[in-house]
């Protein structure tokens, strides 16, 4: 057993605001595990955003300890240890499919026929050789969402942190990408973890469940998925999967029942 | 195309006529004036024409400003005098080119502040409220100041006079840049942040690109302000000539239709200059893909 990839010690987070002190995260402690892929999912309200801005060094915690690759996510973030993908595409209308996803290559310094190949690279593993000379509007929501998928896996981080990425897209495109992230994740043996609300979805990717509730924010329910590795999209259908997903529909009525 | 053709006709059509009617209105007692003195008795179609056709009237004619406007430049093309002292050729040609030194000493001390204001706390609480104070300040009344300054420092008449235009056109680009330099997004900012960006980069790469639609803004309002600052700048150094100039000989020997041609020339070259912007902007965006 090696260290875990992401700890979390009683980890709180409280923001000050002019109605008073708002706990969005309060004693929340978790090990994420190499290879991980590791679902948040609960209310808005719940923490689950604010804890992957904490792995990421976007939020600073005011109590309890985390680490990342077992340094501070400071140093974490300085060693580009982690790719991050946030709701929206965010891709440069100004840059090409290629040139947004060179954009951190360049900005890490990575020679020019390195950043070549890593963009062919990951342009492949999303599905979207051929667009490099394409411009962003010129892709579908879709295809932006993997295009910044890609750009998030182009250099060589072990961690993927994923904030919602498909919360925006309609269900067809969102079960196809679900599909290709789980087939990514298996190729590339990244540790993976993912925000969300939907509960199909959290159950179909992962094999860790969280469940958080709100005020404060907090862990309610840590669930390990007894779904095997390979998971072709009816699986859905089986019983053992509906009744994970019992079992966090059950956490997130927990959650507001006291909440 | 009619569409957008036919407002903009009616609108000239509408201030040609308030023009002609005013004109009446201002140069009849010199008409009247002349004729008591000369014992004749006008009627009215004659009274009117007159009034269209005086040699200093108080608001010249339309058609006398267009005349004098055609005297001064494709009438002396054609003679091979375009760059003679009494052209308006060369004159628009001496604002046109402390216009463009101003603008370019401006968008670039405008972009410059701009950077330090968004990069430093300290620079955006202590420069922002004195380049706002500057422009509350009469250029009329600076100008002739600067001009003396730069003199006795032995700076060249164009870069003086490109220095008043620069006073003028560099607001509007601090203003704008400000805002457009900030105009990424929080997302956006996080995501350069999660690369380890250092700030040059996140400049390079985000902040600047991304603040080219408020850029191009600033630049139309800078360069008219530009040419402002270049004829304010003439009415002070009006031995070098210029719009600005001819408007200032004008007055003193009350030749209205000079002053109006000078004017109407400033206009023109305004407008031409904004246009030019203009189409840089429609390029440029829409090759970054950021056409609005």
């Amino acid at each position: 057993m090696t260290a875990p990839v992401i700890s979390a010690q009683n980890l709180s987070l409280t923001f000050e605001t002019n109605d008073g002190p708002v706990h969005a995260l309060k004693d929340v402690t978790l090990a994420v595990e190499k290879g991980d892929f590791v679902s948040f999912i609960g209310p808005s309200g719940c923490g689950k955003t604010t804890f992957l801005r904490c792995m990421a060094d976007l939020e600073q915690p005011t109590g309890g300890e985390i680490t990342v690759n077992g340094v501070s996510p400071e140093e974490a973030r300085r060693a580009r240890a982690y790719g991050y993908v946030f709701q929206a595409a965010g891709l440069y209308p100004w840059r090409t499919i290629g040139g947004n996803i060179r954009l951190p290559l360049e900005i890490m310094g990575y020679g020019r026929s390195d950043q070549d190949a890593r963009v062919q690279r990951v342009l492949d593993l999303v599905e979207l050789a051929g667009f490099e000379k394409k411009f962003p509007w010129q892709l579908s929501g879709g295809m932006q969402q993997r295009a910044s998928i890609a750009r998030a896996l182009a250099f060589d981080a072990d961690i993927l942190l994923m904030d919602e990425p498909f919360g925006a897209l309609d269900e067809i495109v969102r079960d196809h990408l679900n599909e290709q992230l789980l087939q990514l994740w298996d190729k590339t043996n990244k540790t993976i973890c993912f925000v969300t609300h939907s509960i199909p979805e959290a159950v179909y990717l992962s094999t860790k469940i969280v469940v958080m509730s709100p005020r404060p924010g907090r862990i309610t329910d840590v669930i390990e998925s007894p779904l095997p590795r390979q998971r072709p999209l009816d699986i859905r259908d089986t019983p053992e999967f509906i009744e994970i997903a019992h079992r966090v529909r059950d956490g997130l009525r927990a959650g507001h029942g006291d909440g | 195309m009619m569409r957008s053709v036919l407002p903009v006709l009616s609108v000239v059509a509408a201030i040609f006529a308030i023009w002609y009617v005013a004109s009446i209105g201002l140069n009849k007692p010199w008409a009247e004036d002349k004729a008591r003195r000369a014992g004749v008795e006008l009627s009215t179609s004659e009274l009117i024409l007159d009034t269209w056709s005086q040699k200093k009237p108080r608001l010249p004619a339309p058609h006398q400003v267009a005349a004098e406007l055609w005297n001064t430049t494709g009438a002396m093309v054609q003679q091979g005098r375009a760059l003679s002292k009494r052209s308006l050729i060369w004159h628009g040609w001496i604002t046109l080119s402390s216009t463009l030194l101003g603008f370019v000493f401006g968008t670039g001390l405008g972009i410059l502040l701009a950077i330090g204001i968004v990069h430093s706390r300290t620079m955006d609480m202590s420069v922002m409220p004195w380049v706002i104070a500057s422009q509350t300040v009469p250029i009329i009344a600076i100008a002739p100041m600067i001009v003396v300054v730069l003199a006795s420092l032995q700076v060249d008449d164009v870069v003086a006079k490109g220095v008043i235009s620069m006073y003028l056109s560099f607001f509007p680009v601090v203003v704008g840049m400000v805002k457009g330099l900030r105009s990424p997004g929080a997302m956006q900012m996080d995501q350069m942040k999660t690369w380890n960006a250092s700030r040059a980069q996140t400049f390079w790469a985000l902040r600047l690109p991304a603040s080219a639609p408020y850029l191009f803004a600033s630049l139309k309002v800078g360069i008219a302000a530009s040419l402002i600052g270049a004829v304010v700048a003439e009415l002070s150094l009006s031995q070098d000539g210029g719009l600005g100039a001819r408007m200032l000989g004008g007055s003193y020997y009350g030749q209205t239709i000079q002053i109006w041609s000078a004017l109407i020339a400033a206009a023109i070259l305004a407008a031409g200059l904004v246009a030019i912007i203009g189409l840089i902007q429609r390029i440029t965006l829409k090759r970054m893909g950021m056409a609005a």
